[in-house]
């Protein structure tokens, strides 16, 4: 079989996904990737003609809320699971466009 | 020869909706508050928190839609756009690609060029991202998630515009739609409306579409028409030196009047949208979408067209009079408190839009309110203040929304009607000024207008313009 997942893939998504990789590790990748797109491809096996695409498990829609404030401020147990705080904020290493 | 080129723009207009609670939680989207304390676990991407979709979103998106023609897709969903920032803290932004609730809609605009329609691609819901803050003092950035889950809807023109002219018809039309309906105060200073210009240039008469650039951080219509300009003549540039244009997206300087190549993020735009499974579809009802037709409130070509029938007033006051929701509120509901159109439109067209311009302020900043101006124009009208008068407590009202039955009261500037003491005043002016009287008798009418301007003076503004005159010439042909 034609190498599915070529080095070029595995750089992309790595860059996407804001991962450095050893080599060793994108050779790992590039395995459970493969893999994965085999398992898929079993799926490819069945008749799926005019079955429609499916989103979700279950047969539920429009799930709502009212439009209504139900939160208060709750910002000191929000920021205790900030790595860094400052200010009333997160605290980010400097990010500018 | 010079060669000539047409500018081919299509514009991606985000407008902030105005509910009262976040899209996909129950924090409030207050302006204003102290950082984060607008926020929970949903809005700041906490891991095992779930969405729950805001219904008066989809209402005001189905509205958005029906007033801007668009077909509504009855069956809609929403997806993830992927991409790290750190003012999006799931790492992905809820959105919709592949079913977006509004499409295929347009809009009319007029310009000098003519009439024409702005065809409108899509409108789908989405939720906005928190604020980046840099810090001055250390190396670092703050992130304030307060606007993180405010409710968007993102509005994708066809590419149909072909100038700055155009563009801003269409953006002034579309607010204006958005404003009337109350989805949103569309606010471009504020960032409740946000434009970004997709922009190409092409040899007039060619078919094919030349290579766009996406341009950010437009916040004035003026802004916007400095970038058009700007970015066009870059291009032209660009290609009559032979080079080529590279899709991008830049950033406008408006004080440098020059746009920048953002860095690029490293990598291609690859958001590898997917469908979002923390939310179920929305099915709109046949129900559902007439009662939100049912409930569409009177637009601006509706307006126009109702104050010409009913209140019988030109044009052009109409046109100023309809160019704000706010304006067009006040004019009507103080209409409903005096029943004097004519006179209400006055006082808005004349003395509210000097002292906007004066300001330097918009129709939507104005604070009076109606029920003030309903009480100045009795005033005047049952003589107990005179026109001078009038204009000056005015003034207050539009600063403070005074009320002027109060303020003429403590400030004594009601009319003197007492007939008898006008008469010993100019009796008074008259007999000081023997020489004015003298030139009235020879003709010099001009000596008149001194009399009662000196009367005028005397009383402090006070007097009826009308009774002096009348009082004055009894006394000079005695
Ligand atoms: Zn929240």
């Amino acid at each position: 079989m034609a190498e599915r997942i070529t080095d070029e893939t595995i750089e992309y998504v790595g860059i996407l996904a804001k991962l450095e990789l050893s080599d060793e590790e994108k050779e790992q990748a590039k395995k459970d990737m493969t893999n994965m797109l085999n398992y898929i491809d079993k799926l490819n096996e069945l008749d799926t003609d005019g079955v429609e695409p499916m989103s979700h498990v279950f047969p539920v829609n429009n799930v709502f809320r009212e439009d209504v404030v139900t939160n208060g401020d709750e910002r000191e147990r929000i920021l205790a699971n900030a790595p860094a705080k400052k200010d009333g904020s997160f605290k980010v290493p400097k990010t500018v466009e | 020869m010079s060669k000539q080129y047409e500018t081919v723009i299509g514009l991606e207009v985000h407008v902030e909706l105005a509910t009262k609670t976040k899209i996909f939680c129950g924090c409030s989207t207050e302006f204003g508050g102290a950082p984060n304390t607008h926020t929970c676990p949903v809005c700041t991407g906490m891991p095992g928190s779930l969405p729950v979709l805001n219904k008066q979103v989809v209402e005001y998106a189905m509205a958005v839609g029906l007033a801007t023609n668009c077909k509504i897709n009855q069956y809609c969903k929403f997806d993830r756009k992927n991409y790290f920032y750190p003012d999006n803290p799931q790492n992905y932004q809820i959105s919709q690609l592949y079913l977006p609730i509004c499409h295929d809609g347009g809009i009319e605009i007029e310009t000098s060029a003519g009439k024409k329609v702005i065809g409108i691609h899509e409108i789908h819901m989405e939720e906005d991202a928190g604020k980046l803050v840099h810090d001055e003092w250390e190396d670092c950035s703050l992130v304030d998630f307060n606007r993180s889950g405010v409710p968007l809807i993102e509005i994708v023109s066809e590419p149909d515009m072909r100038s700055a002219d155009e563009v801003i018809a269409y953006l002034d039309k579309l607010r204006l739609i958005i404003q009337y309906l109350g989805a949103s105060d569309c606010k471009l200073q504020e960032g409740s409306m946000r434009a970004d210009v997709n922009l190409s240039v092409r040899e007039a008469g060619a078919s094919e579409f030349g290579t766009r650039t996406e341009m950010k951080n437009l916040n004035s219509f003026k802004a916007i028409a400095r970038a058009i300009e700007g970015e066009r003549a870059r291009q032209i540039e660009l290609i009559e030196e032979g080079k080529k244009v590279i899709q991008e997206t830049r950033r406008w300087d408006d004080n440098k009047e020059y746009s920048y190549a953002m860095r690029s993020k490293e990598d291609a735009q690859d958001y590898r949208y997917f469908p979002e499974p923390d939310l179920v579809p929305i099915v709109i009802s046949d129900e559902w979408l007439e009662r939100v037709k049912a409930n569409q409130p009177e637009l601006r070509d509706e307006k126009k067209l109702r104050y010409k029938k009913e209140y019988d007033i030109p044009e052009y006051d109409i046109n100023i009079l309809t160019s704000s929701k706010k304006l067009a509120d006040i004019f009507e509901n103080t209409i409903a408190l005096c029943n004097k159109p004519k006179e209400v439109s006055n006082w808005l067209m004349v003395e509210t839009m000097r002292l906007l311009k004066e300001e330097e302020k918009e129709p939507d900043d104005i604070c009076f309110s109606p029920v003030n101006l309903a009480k100045l124009i009795g005033l005047i009208d049952e003589g107990a203040i005179n026109r001078t008068v009038a204009k000056e407590v005015f003034e207050v009202i539009f600063r403070e929304d005074a009320d002027p039955e109060k303020y003429i009261e403590e400030k004594g500037l009601k009319t003197v009607n007492d007939e008898g003491a006008l008469r010993s005043t100019i009796e008074e002016i008259v007999e000081a000024n023997p020489q004015s009287v003298e030139d009235y008798h020879a003709g010099k009418t001009k000596a008149m207008g001194f009399l009662v301007g000196q009367t005028m003076k005397a009383m402090k503004g006070k007097a009826d313009p009308g009774m002096v005159n009348k009082i004055l010439l009894e006394i000079l042909a005695e």
